[in-house]
């Protein structure tokens, strides 16, 4: 931009670099794309402080917020940010659905299609589901999270919690920790971070973390000790239970001992380390009480950011399929 | 009785009779007629001039659907998929609904093939009850009702003593048992090969190690009961030593490879297209190079489709909800004879046509496979050299799952005989 440009009123970026109707997956997004959500991201944030925490992107549009699979916190996040963009939404779960009734994704979504959705965000179990939407429906669909898959407002929203923090990503060293295998967090965050520069290490059991891994470019270690002085930045997954089986590791006891973020560990990382985690947290298993109530962790300021980086999410692929933008 | 019919020109292909040069086929009365006969003088005669005469292809691997799953395909159109791939004989797997456990729904198949079907249809018996696994199918009722082999494909019988005792009992009949190689609790939910793209994709992952372990398993087993054991839809580097080791040592274990498993990788899948979801699954590179160096060397003997056809709503779900399988009988010969002939060199058509005639006819004692005089008159005529493009939307099949949808393939059937009748022709 060159400085006799007027300042843009909301997003610095050109919005028209956005070309795509849906958000899938951050696997086959640019540099330039990555950087244009996160610093649309930014121009949003600030909506949330305001007095009247409204723009008008997305009057006029309706949204279906089509959860398969259960979730708190990033349906209303979604909702949150949809609302704050003007949309109607609708929330919609696999129990009131009538997937329930066996009728199949295909014609759930043309159903929606055929009440004229603009947008459909998409939490489901099966990897893969939201491109199948995508490929189907004129209307925007973003991922939510898509079984092991990818979930990549989260990993954008980590990427803008880094950013903000540390004013780059280039050049620092991330260790994701724990159940990689299962996660579609650590799927997203590793094509995030590793585009933008970031050296990342995956941390955890040998059987949650496939070595196949290292073609994208990260490193793996099951030694966490030896890297705490070295991170920037550490991001403890969730062990989660619902999806664990008893063969890949022998207790949550153990698993702490390997690789939880207990005090002793919080006190070898560098003070300035950010500790972060996708929530929800489980206290006392993969990151101790204290430390996530801890100066350097920013697991809450990851939520608030969430909802900007969900306002740009939906904000840019609507003007993509609409052509309306701000 | 069909008229009878001169094939002259043609290169003639005939592996169980070392057979190959220029020359003359005769069929009369629905035979092969010898040497020195006379050719009646209302013969049909037909100019195979750059053509290869071969005995009529023999697929022992294919899913007809019917009892049960008649929406996906029939018998009748089953055969008429069989006849347009160049086969004139295929073996059917009892996985239906109900399956082919019991005497009365083999001979309701072998009934209603004989009235529809085209080209020759044989049965299968389930090796366990329901293939259920669990208790041993009724194996001399089912000798007794036609059957040609046994088989839970689709399934694996995980009790190896339930194995074993099958085995030993299918002896008795002169049975071969075909098995579908899958170890459960390696597999678990796994929809795709375990690898790169499976963990990049985030779907539950099929290792190989499945398969291998299976093949190992009836290794030993073929060998301490003699009965032949035949390793379905080989897809892996272990199977691939595991079956060349107990070969040479002289066990009765054989293996089959499809087409599918040599012109795809698992790579294929990165779009969730459900048309390169099979089981089991579509592996990575030094997985077919292995099945390649096996199919050279003589440990695979068998080619097969594993016609497996799957209706358009049944496959267009998520990627690890949708039904394994696609169609085969078409797209077979061509991307075997594009492959293995002509883009990989991996064999010569001598073997190719051996491996689709007389070695599944002698693995399940099937009258055919041979030009020898006095043989069924089942002939299928290949131009090798023809180059066409697959379209689905062409098939005879009653579903159009195929990943090979638009491909150029260089070979093809273009004419199918049976018992002197041409069924098919291009």
């Amino acid at each position: 931009m060159s400085s006799s440009d007027p300042p843009s009123l909301v997003v610095k970026a050109e919005p028209a670099r956005w070309i795509h109707k849906d958000l899938t997956g951050l696997q086959s997004l640019t540099k330039e794309e990555l950087t244009l959500l996160l610093d649309t991201a930014a121009a949003f944030k600030s909506v949330g402080t305001r007095h009247i925490k409204k723009v008008p992107a997305l009057r006029g549009k309706t949204l279906v917020n089509f959860f398969v699979e259960p979730s708190t916190r990033t349906r209303i996040s979604f909702e949150l940010a949809a609302e704050r963009l003007s949309a109607d939404v609708i929330n919609m779960s696999a129990t009131a659905s009538s997937l329930t009734k066996g009728e199949t994704l295909k014609d759930t979504a043309l159903n929606l299609q055929a009440l004229h959705a603009d947008m459909i965000v998409l939490r489901h179990s099966s990897a893969g589901a939201a491109q199948f939407l995508a490929e189907r429906l004129d209307a925007s669909v973003v991922n939510a999270g898509d079984g092991s898959h990818e979930h990549p407002t989260q990993a954008l929203l980590d990427a803008f919690t880094i950013r903000e923090h540390k004013g780059r990503i280039e050049g620092l060293h991330v260790a994701i920790v724990g159940d990689i295998l299962f996660s579609r967090v650590a799927r997203s965050d590793i094509f995030a971070l590793t585009r933008l520069g970031a050296k990342v290490t995956l941390v955890g059991p040998s059987t949650l973390v496939p070595t196949e891994l290292e073609r994208l470019g990260v490193s793996i270690s099951h030694d966490l000790d030896a890297l705490l002085p070295e991170l920037d930045v550490i991001n403890l997954l969730r062990i989660q239970h619902e999806r664990q089986r008893k063969e890949y590791f022998p207790s949550l006891g153990e698993y702490t001992s390997l690789f939880g973020l207990t005090k002793a560990r919080a006190a070898r990382l560098r003070e300035d380390c950010l500790v972060m985690h996708p929530g929800p947290i489980n206290r006392g298993v993969e990151i101790d009480s204290d430390v996530a109530d801890s100066s350097r962790s920013v697991i809450l300021q990851q939520v608030t950011n969430g909802l900007a980086v969900r306002m740009a999410v939906l904000y840019l692929c609507n003007a993509a399929r609409s052509g309306e933008w701000l | 009785m069909s008229k009878a019919l001169l094939l002259k020109n043609g290169r003639v292909i005939d592996p169980a009779n070392h057979r190959d040069g220029v020359g003359e086929v005769l069929i009369v009365d629905g035979r092969i007629a010898g040497a020195g006969l006379k050719v009646p003088q209302d013969a049909e005669i037909i100019d195979c001039t750059g053509l290869v005469v071969t005995p009529g292809l023999v697929d022992l691997h294919v899913h007809l659907r019917e009892p049960g799953q008649s929406a996906k395909e029939t018998i009748a159109s089953g055969a008429r998929a069989a006849a347009a791939g160049g086969f004139t004989t295929v073996v059917c797997m009892p996985n239906t609904t109900p399956s082919l456990d019991s005497a009365s729904s083999v001979a309701w198949l072998l009934e209603k093939a004989r009235a529809e079907a085209c080209v020759r249809v044989h049965a299968t018996g389930a090796l366990s009850k329901g293939i259920s696994g669990e208790e041993m199918a009724p194996i001399g009722a089912l000798k007794k009702a036609g059957v040609v082999a046994l088989t839970d494909d689709g399934r694996c019988i995980q009790n190896h003593e339930l194995m074993r005792r099958a085995l030993e009992y299918a002896k008795m009949f002169g049975l071969t048992v075909m098995d579908h190689c899958q170890d459960y609790s390696l597999v678990g939910k796994g929809v795709m090969h375990e690898g790169y793209w499976s963990t990049v994709l985030g779907l539950p992952g099929w290792p190989a190690a499945g398969e291998e372990l299976i093949v190992q398993r009836n290794a030993l087993l073929a060998e301490l009961t003699g009965t032949p054991v035949h390793c379905q839809h080989l897809s892996a580097a272990g199977s691939v030593r595991a079956l060349r080791e107990a070969r040479k040592r002289g066990v009765p274990l054989s293996g089959e490879v499809c087409p599918h498993h040599i012109a795809l990788s698992d790579e294929s899948v990165k779009g969730y297209d459900t048309n390169f979801k099979m089981n089991p699954p579509l592996r990575s590179e030094e997985h077919i190079e292995a099945l390649l160096e096996g199919i050279a060397d003589g440990t695979i003997t068998i080619l097969a489709s594993d016609h497996a056809p799957h209706c358009g709503f049944e496959k267009e779900v998520e990627f690890d909800q949708a039904p394994f399988g696609i169609l085969g009988l078409e797209t077979e010969l061509g991307l075997f004879l594009d492959i293995l002939i002509h883009k990989r060199k991996v064999i010569d058509l001598n073997r190719l046509i051996e491996m689709y005639t007389i070695n599944p006819a002698r693995l399940l004692g099937l009258d055919c496979g041979t030009l020898s005089p006095g043989a069924l008159g089942d002939v299928t005529l290949i131009n090798p050299g023809l180059e066409w493009r697959v379209d689905r939307d062409a098939s005879f099949s009653l579903s159009r799952n195929t990943p090979f949808h638009g491909w150029e393939l260089k070979g093809r059937a273009v004419r199918t005989i049976v018992g002197g009748s041409t069924v098919w022709k291009l």
